[in-house]
């Protein structure tokens, strides 16, 4: 074999099994050459070519699924923070994510039926959307409380909690999702400590028409939330997008936020998404405890 | 290389721009031309993601054209195309996470893109794998012309920028041009590519189809009947 001295050393060490595969090799070319020189229609040519196409795009398949996996892992979890950051409105153009991310975002697990912070589960690894498909770790809502049209939810839901150096809560950071029109919509909601206040709202996950439903990842369409309230006097969750531009010296005005543009149905998937996330069902259990023991 | 770049090559990586290029001519690919088109930077991913599919399967194919059984031809040619756009769907969300989160389902979708499986069975079938690859380039690159063009109109005038960035301030933003919403939905694609089939064909009247049937003057009969 020509090829034989620019075998590597690592390669080396398989001389040993290469040998005893030997007569096993000699057996697949004896029938690569038979099969090559059968009548292409032939049953049996069919069969070979048919399972040794699936071998070969098998293998191109998962070598590429596998080798890339930890690239576009890493992707998506860069892709979350800077959206967690920039929610938080702690983003600024090229720094590094990771340890911003590290440094001012806690993550906490919460029990959405009581409130309570969840301790004993690893935090990093707990993943809600993936929780959200898991019969065990999920439950199915109830059609007439399925505003948002999610139909099942994780019980346990992961937020994020901006802190100030002496331990104080700047920020809670909800993960919250609902249908609009065409897709479902992910993104996190940022709240003031109070538990009431919005800071800002986007969403990383979604497929609405570009440029009408779409521009609810607009950053100019999102810094409309800032100071509106979510909850009205009687604690009902308030908060809805109406159609065209909201006039701030009306009562009520606080509650509102422009709906988008030629997007009536994605703005109402928006207003549902934000009321069942923001109901008993959703976090105000847990909104509710933090106002009562201020610090989470 | 010379010996490469001969005339044949040079054929079927020209023609297919324009002279037979696979959207206005052969009107295949449109789907995706109408989906992805409405920012510059999707349409030119995907067109690279095209290109490189429509090259790599052509060739692959004509390298086995002479041991493809016929009774499963084209469950053979459809399995490499779709392991090959599998693996270009796994670069992109590799290497282009932002983009190929926008093109989400088009990139799959590549698999049954008629151009793909159109150049393997009328190519790739008959000719060696080198210019089978040239020949899924140039029909990439027809592809490709198309849907940059369809783009560049769709994201000017309906948003007004090209490749994210600003060319026409909106009055949103307080500049003087109100876009278009029209351009940012599918049907506007449908518009542009017509407009450019009619420009083309006046060009090149050769591309012009013969009617399938004549309507017959009768306009001097008594009513038709005698």
């Amino acid at each position: 074999m020509p090829n034989e001295a620019k075998k590597s050393q690592s390669f080396q060490k398989f001389e040993p099994y290469m040998e005893k595969l030997e007569p096993y090799i000699e057996k697949a070319k004896a029938y690569r050459d038979k099969v090559l020189a059968m009548n292409n229609d032939s049953l049996e040519k069919t069969i070979a070519v048919a399972l040794s196409i699936c071998f070969v795009c098998a293998i191109l398949v998962s070598f590429s699924a596998v080798a890339l996996k930890p690239i576009q892992q890493h992707n998506k979890a860069l892709d979350m923070k800077k959206n967690i950051l920039e929610v938080a409105g702690l983003l600024e153009p090229g720094m590094d994510i990771d340890s911003a991310f590290d440094e001012k975002i806690e993550a906490r697990i919460v029990d959405l039926a009581t409130g309570d912070y969840v301790e004993d589960i690893d935090v990093d690894a707990y993943d809600q959307r993936k929780a959200a498909k898991d019969p065990e770790l999920s439950e199915v809502i109830p059609r007439e409380k399925d505003i948002a049209a999610i139909k099942v939810k994780a019980k346990l839901a992961k937020v994020y909690l901006v802190k100030s150096s002496d331990g104080q809560i700047q920020s809670i950071i909800l993960p919250v999702h609902g249908y609009g029109l065409w897709s479902t919509m992910y993104g996190f909601l940022a709240l003031e400590a109070d538990g009431q206040t919005v800071q800002s709202i986007n969403f990383y996950d979604q497929a609405e028409t570009p440029g009408l439903g779409g521009e609810v990842v607009n950053p100019n369409w999102g810094a409309l939330w800032k100071g509106k309230k979510v909850y009205s006097d009687s604690g009902e969750p308030a908060l809805e997008l109406i159609k065209g531009v909201v006039d701030p010296g009306k009562p009520g005005s606080e509650y509102q936020v422009d709906g988008l543009a030629g997007a009536t149905l994605t703005s109402r998937g928006v207003t549902n998404l934000v009321r069942y996330w923001m109901s008993e069902e959703g976090f105000a259990p847990f909104l509710a405890k933090i106002r009562q023991n201020g610090v989470g | 290389m010379s010996a490469v770049i001969n005339s044949e090559t040079k054929k079927v990586l020209v023609t297919p721009l324009i002279n037979e290029n696979p959207i206005t001519l052969q009107v295949l690919g449109i789907c995706s031309a109408l989906a992805v088109t409405s920012q510059m930077s999707t349409s030119l991913i995907m067109a690279v993601a095209l290109t490189s599919v429509t090259a790599c399967s052509s060739a692959a194919i004509s390298a086995i054209r002479n041991h493809i059984p016929s009774s499963i031809r084209i469950i053979v040619q459809m399995t490499i195309i779709a392991s090959l756009v599998i693996v270009v769907d796994q670069i992109l969300k590799a290497f282009a996470y932002e983009i190929s989160k926008q093109l989400s389902v088009f990139v799959g979708l590549i698999i049954t893109n008629c151009i793909v499986m159109g150049r393997a069975e009328a190519y790739a079938m008959k000719n060696p794998p080198l210019q089978s690859f040239m020949d899924g380039i140039g029909n990439g690159l027809g592809y490709s012309l198309i849907l940059v063009i369809v783009a560049f109109f769709r994201e000017l005038f309906g948003s007004g920028k090209l490749l994210g960035i600003e060319i026409f301030q909106l009055t949103k933003d307080g500049g003087w041009y109100d876009p278009n919403g029209l351009m940012l939905l599918p049907p506007s694609a449908f518009f542009i590519i017509g407009i450019i089939i009619w420009v083309y064909r006046q060009w090149k009247p050769v591309q012009q189809e013969e009617p399938d049937f004549k309507i017959l003057d009768i306009a001097h009969g008594e009513g038709g009947h005698h």
